[in-house]
C-alpha cells in the first residue's frame, strides 16, 4: 500500500502534527519506504494464530479502593506553561 | 594507600574500575565516594566533546557522595553505596530535568522519581547526571537527540567520529569512556544491546516485566524494558539485582522474586545446550562478525556446553512487525505531549493550532515519522491489515522461541550486523537505519532477556558484541554464559587501551 | 404496538427509534486507575494524581471495587459477565483528555447482553435490551466562562470510573426513554453502584434518535450528548422528533451528527466544534494485561446482590396484597423502599390491612409533607418507628383517623412519638360507653325536632347526629362506637 499526499495530510491532522507544504513530499516518501518494508508481513500465514492462544493467561493486578494519591495541586501545576485559578489554561474551546 | 603520589595514581585509575571493584575499594576505604565522584566529574568535564550527558548534576552528585561517605564511615553502607552512575534521560528523576532527548520536554522537572532510579537511589548510588539518548528512545545511532549526537569514545583508524549506537548511546559512551561506573538504559528494540556492542560494554535487556516501567518515559509500552550498561557481567548482575523487582504501580511488572544473580555468575555452562539460530546468519553479514559468532560457540563448547543448531523461522518478519507495533503504541503514548500541562508550548490561536505548533516544533523528524506511521496503521480501515496482522506475527515469533527453548537452554547470536559506523555515514533511508536492530528486535517482541557481551574487534578495530538470549526470567543463565564468553574473549575495553 | 407510539406528521405517522448510552459514575472512593479521590465539588485539581494528569511515565492500575461494581451492575441488569475483557485506548485530542486517549473497553467489554423491564403509565411492561456495559475513564472539565478568550481545565474528574451502559435501539417514545432511565437509575441505586445524582453529573445520557415511517429501515440518527435530567431527556427527544420529521417532510435529509441540548430553550443544536472527522484508532492498552475474572468471585457477587425493584414489588404484592400501583411507587426509589421496610419491621400488627393503611399514610400524608417541606425521605422527621407507632394507635382504636392527622402534624413538628403526643394533648379516643352515651343523650335532648324528623324517615340526619357528637367530644369519640350507640338510641 502507498500513501497519497491527502492521506499523509489527514493522518498528520489526526496526530496534530503540522506538515508544511514543503515537508509533505519528503515525509510521504519516507512513510512509503517504511510501509513498503512493512508490507512483507503479508507473506506470513497467520490463520493458525487464534488457536495458539495460551489458556492460562495472567490477569491484570487489582488495586484496593483506597485514596492514597492526589491532593498535590502544586505539583500537578508546577510544570504548566499557563495557569490561572489553579487550572490549566488553553485558548478558548468552542463546543 | 598512604602517600599522595599513589593516591593520585589511584585517582587516575578510579574511572577504570568496575562497579564491584569500586564497591570493594570504598569498603576497604582505599578512597572515598567523594573522591570517586570527583574523578568521574572531572572525566565528564574532560570528555565533554562526547556529549554523553544532557544534564550533569555535580553538586547533587557530591552531596550524595558525602552522604554515602558518612554512611560508609558508620558502617551503614547500602548495596551501591557511593557508586557514581549515569541515568538515561528517559527515567524521571525528581526535580531534575528529564527530557527523553526531546525539545518538547525541555525544562520538564518531574515531581516524582521513577521506580528504577529510585531503587538505585535507595541503594546508595550517586547520580552524576542524565545521559543523552535518541529522542524518545527512537533511534539506533543517537543522532535523533534534540541535544546533539553522542560520540563513541572508540575511534576508527581514519579518526572519524563514530556513533556509540542508540538509543542509550549516552549511557554506553559514558560507561565505555569512564564517564560513569555504570548506567541505566532502556531497550525497546535493541537500545541497550546495540550501543553496548558498538561501545564495547556489557548491555542487558532483562525479561519484560523484570524492571518496573513506572516513571520511565514510554516509547512502546509492550516492548520497553529498563536494564543496565556496565563494564562487565558481574556489574550487570549487581545492577539488575537493584533495578529489578515487582512494582505494584506497573500492571505489567512481574510478581516474581529477584534471585541473587551475583551468586550464579560463576556456575559456568557445563551441560548447557546452546542454540545457534540459522536465520540469524544474514545475507551479506560481515565476515568478521560471522567468525566471531563461530568463536563464541567454540568458547562455550570448550567450557562444556553443547552446541545445537536451531530454527527461528519468523526472524525475518521481526523488524517489519516491530515497525508496526512500536510506532502504533508510540503514536498513542506521545499524544500527551500537547503543550498544556508541561513541557514546550508553542502558542496558537485555537487549541488545535496550539497542539499542532507545539508538536511539530517539539518533536524531531524521526519521532514525527513514527507518530505518523503509528497513526496510519491504527486508523480506520487499516487496523486489521497492519496492527492486528503484526500482533499475530508477534505471537508466531514468540512461539518460535518457545519451541526453541524446548531444545536448548540459551541462544547465541551476534548483537549487530556490523560495527559502529561513522556519524557522517549515517543512512538517509530510515529503513536502512532500522536494519541495525534486526538481530535484537525479536527478543523484545518475545519479551525475553538478552545480553550483549563485548567479544572481539572488527577488521577496523572496533568492538563487536555477541548476544545471548534466554527464556523468560532466566537472566541468571545469561550471566553464566556471558561470564564464560567474557573470560574467553579477554576483551580489552576502551579504557584499557 | 398501539398508535400511542407514533408521532403524527403532515404525511401520516412516524415511528421514533431511540437508543440510549448512559454514563453512570461508579461509586468508589478512588479513581478507576489511580488513587486520587472522587468526591464531588472539590477545589480545582486537588483530586488529581500524576496518572490522572498523564505525566510522562505514569501507568494505570485498576481499582478492584470498580470492577466489582461493574459486575454487580451487569448482574443487576440480567446480563452475561465476560470472564475475560480488555481495556482499549480511544485516541483523540481534547483539552480535558490529558493522555490524548481515554482508557475504555471496545471489542471485549466486561458485561455483555442484558435487559431491563420498564413500566409505562398505562401499566404495560416492555422489556428493553441492553447491548453491553463497559468500564471507562471520565474526562476532566473545561470551564469556558471565566475568561473571554481562554478555557480553564480542571482534572478532578479525569480518570473517575464510569460505566457506559448501552441500550438496544428499542425505545419508541420519550416516555419510554424516560422510564428506561428512571428504571436503570433505580437499579443502580439499589445496587449501590452509582449514586444516580444527575444534577452532579453522576449520570449523563447520550441519546440516539432517528425517525422512520413504520415498517421501513432505520433512518439516519442524531446523537444528543450529555443530557443530565430525565425531564430534559424527554424534552430533547420530543424536540428532536419534531425537527427530524419536519426536515424529512420538507424533502430534506437528516445529517448524522452530534447535537447539544439547550436546557433553557428546550431545543437541540449541532455542536459548533465539529472536530476533524473522528478516527479513534482503538487498540488494546499495552499498559494493561487483560482482565480475567474468577468465576467464583462473580458467583459470590451474584449471591450477595440485594433484592432489586422488580423482585421487591412482586414480594410486596404477594405478601401484603398491595396494589400494583402502590407497590410500584414504593419500590421506585430505594430510600422509599427502605423506609417502607423499616416501618414494616416494627409494625404491629403486621397484616395486609395494617400494611395497606400504612402505605396509604406513607404515600398520602407523609409524601405530601415531604413535598411541602422539600425534604427527602432519609431526613424525614417522622422515623419509621414513629410512623408504625401512629399506625398502632389507629389500629388499636386509641385515636380516630381524623385525630391521627392531627397527631401526624404534631409528630412532624416535634419529632416525638404518637403515644406521647396523644397523652400530652389528651387526644385519646373516648371508648367508654357511658361517657359517649351521656353526650348522645344530651345531643338528642337538644335536638328533639330533628330526632322526630329522623324517625319519620329522614335518614340523612344520622350524619348530623354523628357530627354533633364528634364535635362535642372534640373528635375523640370512637366513631364506630358513636355509630353503634346512636343507632341504638334512635330506634328507641
Ligand atoms: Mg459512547
Ligand atoms: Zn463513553
Amino acid at each position: 500500500m502507498s500513501l497519497d499526499r491527502e492521506t499523509v495530510k489527514r493522518i498528520a491532522t489526526l496526530a496534530r502534527l503540522k506538515l508544511s507544504d514543503e515537508r509533505v513530499v519528503p515525509m510521504q516518501q519516507d512513510l512509503n519506504r517504511i510501509l513498503h518494508f512493512i508490507d512483507q508481513l503479508n507473506e506470513v500465514d497467520t490463520s493458525s494464530v487464534e488457536k495458539m492462544e495460551s489458556t492460562k493467561r495472567v490477569s491484570m493486578p487489582l488495586r484496593q479502593d483506597i485514596v492514597n494519591d492526589g491532593n498535590c495541586v502544586d505539583k500537578i501545576l508546577v510544570n504548566a506553561p499557563e495557569v490561572a485559578c489553579n487550572m490549566f489554561v488553553v485558548p478558548k474551546v468552542v463546543e | 594507600m598512604t602517600n599522595l603520589a599513589s593516591k593520585a595514581a589511584v585517582k587516575n585509575d578510579l574511572v577504570r574500575l568496575t562497579l564491584a571493584e569500586a564497591k570493594e575499594g570504598l569498603r576497604q576505604k582505599e578512597f572515598s565516594s567523594v573522591e570517586l565522584t570527583q574523578a568521574y566529574l572531572e572525566s565528564i568535564r574532560q570528555n565533554a566533546s562526547l556529549n554523553a550527558y544532557i544534564l550533569e548534576t555535580p553538586e547533587l552528585a557530591l552531596e550524595m557522595a558525602q552522604e554515602s561517605d558518612n554512611r560508609l564511615a558508620k558502617g551503614d553502607a547500602r548495596p551501591l553505596e557511593g557508586l557514581p552512575l549515569g541515568i538515561k534521560d528517559l527515567f524521571c528523576t525528581e526535580n531534575i530535568q528529564t527530557t527523553a532527548g526531546s525539545h518538547i520536554l525541555e525544562g520538564y522537572k518531574p515531581p516524582y522519581e521513577s521506580t528504577v532510579s529510585g531503587n538505585l537511589k535507595k541503594a546508595g548510588a550517586v547520580f552524576l547526571g542524565k545521559t543523552n539518548m535518541d529522542e524518545f528512545a527512537m533511534g539506533s545511532a543517537n543522532i535523533t537527540s534534540y541535544f546533539g549526537n553522542v560520540v563513541n569514545p572508540w575511534k576508527r583508524a581514519d579518526g572519524k567520529d563514530l556513533t556509540p549506537g542508540g538509543s542509550s548511546g549516552g549511557s554506553a559512551a559514558a560507561v565505555a569512556g569512564g564517564l560513569a561506573l555504570a548506567a541505566t538504559a532502556s531497550d525497546t528494540g535493541g537500545s541497550i544491546r546495540q550501543p553496548a556492542a558498538f561501545s564495547g560494554v556489557v548491555g542487558l535487556l532483562p525479561t519484560y516485566g523484570r524492571c518496573s516501567r513506572w516513571g520511565m518515559v514510554a516509547f512502546a509500552s509492550s516492548l520497553d524494558q529498563a536494564g543496565p550498561l556496565t563494564r562487565d557481567v558481574r556489574d550487570s548482575a549487581l545492577m539488575l539485582e537493584i533495578m529489578a523487582g515487582h512494582d505494584p504501580k506497573d500492571a505489567t511488572s512481574a510478581p516474581v522474586e529477584v534471585p541473587n544473580f551475583q551468586k550464579l555468575i560463576e556456575q559456568g555452562v557445563k551441560g548447557l545446550r546452546v542454540g545457534i539460530p540459522k536465520e540469524y546468519r544474514l545475507d551479506g553479514m560481515a565476515e568478521d562478525i560471522v567468525t566471531l559468532w563461530e568463536k563464541g560457540a567454540q568458547w562455550l563448547k570448550e567450557a562444556g556446553a553443547e552446541i545445537v543448531e536451531i530454527s527461528l523461522p519468523h526472524t525475518k518478519y521481526s523488524l517489519p512487525t516491530y515497525y508496526v507495533l512500536a510506532p502504533a503504541e508510540a503514536s498513542s503514548n506521545l499524544a500527551r505531549y500537547d503543550g498544556v500541562r508541561y513541557g514546550l508550548r508553542v502558542p496558537g490561536k485555537s487549541l488545535d493550532e496550539l497542539y499542532e505548533n507545539t508538536r511539530s516544533q517539539g518533536f524531531g523528524d524521526e519521532v514525527q515519522r513514527r507518530i505518523l506511521i503509528g497513526t496510519y496503521v491504527l486508523s480506520a480501515g487499516y487496523y486489521d491489515a497492519y496492527y492486528l496482522k503484526a500482533q499475530k506475527i508477534r505471537k508466531l515469533i514468540a512461539q518460535d522461541f518457545k519451541i526453541a527453548f524446548q531444545k536448548v537452554d540459551i541462544i547465541l547470536t551476534p548483537t549487530t550486523p556490523s560495527a559502529a559506523f561513522a556519524l557522517d555515514e549515517k543512512p538517509t533511508d530510515p529503513v536502512v537505519m532500522y536494519l541495525n536492530d534486526v538481530l535484537t528486535v525479536p527478543v523484545n517482541l518475545a519479551g525475553l532477556p538478552g545480553i550483549s557481551i563485548p567479544a572481539g574487534l572488527s577488521r577496523e578495530g572496533l568492538p563487536l558484541g555477541l548476544q545471548l538470549i534466554g527464556p523468560a526470567f532466566e537472566e541468571g543463565l545469561l550471566f553464566r554464559a556471558g561470564c564464560v564468553l567474557e573470560q574467553a574473549a579477554n576483551f580489552k575495553p576502551f579504557l584499557e587501551r | 404496538m398501539t398508535n400511542r407510539y407514533f408521532y403524527e406528521g403532515a404525511t401520516g405517522p412516524w415511528e421514533l427509534v431511540i437508543g440510549l448510552e448512559v454514563h453512570a459514575q461508579v461509586s468508589s472512593n478512588a479513581k478507576l486507575f489511580s488513587g486520587a479521590a472522587t468526591t464531588f465539588g472539590a477545589e480545582p485539581n486537588t483530586q488529581v494524581s500524576f496518572v490522572d494528569a498523564a505525566m510522562p511515565g505514569m501507568l494505570p492500575v485498576i481499582n478492584q471495587i470498580c470492577v466489582e461494581q461493574a459486575i454487580r451492575t451487569g448482574l443487576g441488569i440480567n446480563a452475561e459477565i465476560n470472564l475475560m475483557s480488555v481495556f482499549d485506548r480511544k485516541n483523540y485530542f481534547y483539552a480535558d483528555l490529558p493522555a490524548g486517549y481515554q482508557i475504555s473497553q471496545y471489542l471485549q467489554p466486561i458485561v455483555g447482553k442484558g435487559y431491563l423491564d420498564i413500566e409505562l403509565e398505562d401499566g404495560n411492561v416492555r422489556r428493553i435490551g441492553i447491548t453491553r456495559l463497559h468500564l471507562e475513564q471520565d474526562a476532566g472539565k473545561s470551564i469556558h466562562d471565566q475568561h473571554p478568550e481562554k478555557s480553564y481545565i480542571d482534572l478532578n474528574r479525569s480518570g473517575v470510573a464510569l460505566m457506559e451502559i448501552v441500550s438496544e435501539p428499542e425505545l419508541r417514545s420519550a416516555e419510554e426513554a424516560a422510564a428506561y432511565v428512571h428504571k436503570l437509575r433505580s437499579i443502580l441505586r439499589y445496587l449501590g453502584t452509582c449514586d444516580g445524582n444527575m444534577d452532579q453529573g453522576s449520570m449523563r445520557v447520550d441519546v440516539n434518535v432517528s425517525v422512520r415511517k413504520p415498517g421501513t429501515p432505520l433512518g439516519t440518527r442524531a446523537e444528543i450528548k450529555n443530557v443530565n435530567s430525565i425531564k430534559f431527556l424527554a424534552q430533547a427527544i420530543d424536540y428532536e422528533a419534531d425537527r427530524q420529521i419536519a426536515i424529512l417532510e420538507d424533502g430534506g435529509e437528516i445529517i448524522q451528527e452530534t447535537r447539544l441540548f439547550d436546557s433553557v430553550k428546550g431545543t437541540t443544536r449541532p455542536m459548533r466544534n465539529k472536530e476533524h472527522a473522528h478516527d479513534y484508532r482503538y487498540f488494546p492498552d499495552p499498559d494493561l494485561p487483560p482482565l480475567i475474572l474468577d468465576a467464583e468471585w462473580v458467583e459470590k457477587i451474584r449471591q450477595n446482590l440485594p433484592e432489586l425493584p422488580d423482585a421487591k414489588k412482586a414480594r410486596l404484592i404477594k405478601d401484603y396484597e398491595l396494589s400494583a400501583y402502590d407497590a410500584s411507587v414504593i419500590v421506585s426509589e430505594i430510600e422509599i423502599a427502605s423506609y417502607f421496610e423499616a416501618v414494616l419491621k416494627v409494625l404491629n400488627p403486621c397484616n395486609s390491612k395494617s400494611v395497606k393503611l400504612m402505605a396509604n399514610w406513607l404515600m398520602g400524608d407523609l409524601f405530601a409533607a415531604l413535598n411541602r417541606e422539600g425534604e427527602s425521605i432519609e431526613n424525614c422527621p417522622i422515623s419509621p418507628e414513629h410512623l408504625a407507632g401512629l399506625m398502632s394507635q389507629i389500629q388499636n382504636a386509641v385515636i380516630s383517623g381524623k385525630i391521627a392527622k392531627e397527631v401526624f402534624v404534631l409528630m412532624w413538628e416535634s419529632g416525638k412519638d404518637a403515644a406521647t403526643l396523644i397523652e400530652e394533648h389528651g387526644l385519646k379516643q373516648m371508648s367508654d360507653d357511658g361517657a359517649i352515651l351521656a353526650v348522645i343523650h344530651k345531643i338528642l335532648e337538644e335536638n328533639q325536632g330533628m330526632v322526630e324528623e329522623y324517625k319519620a324517615g329522614k335518614d340523612k340526619l344520622f350524619g348530623f347526629f354523628v357530627g354533633q357528637v364528634m364535635k362535642a367530644t372534640a373528635g375523640k369519640a370512637n366513631p364506630d362506637l358513636v355509630n353503634k350507640l346512636l343507632k341504638e338510641q334512635l330506634v328507641k
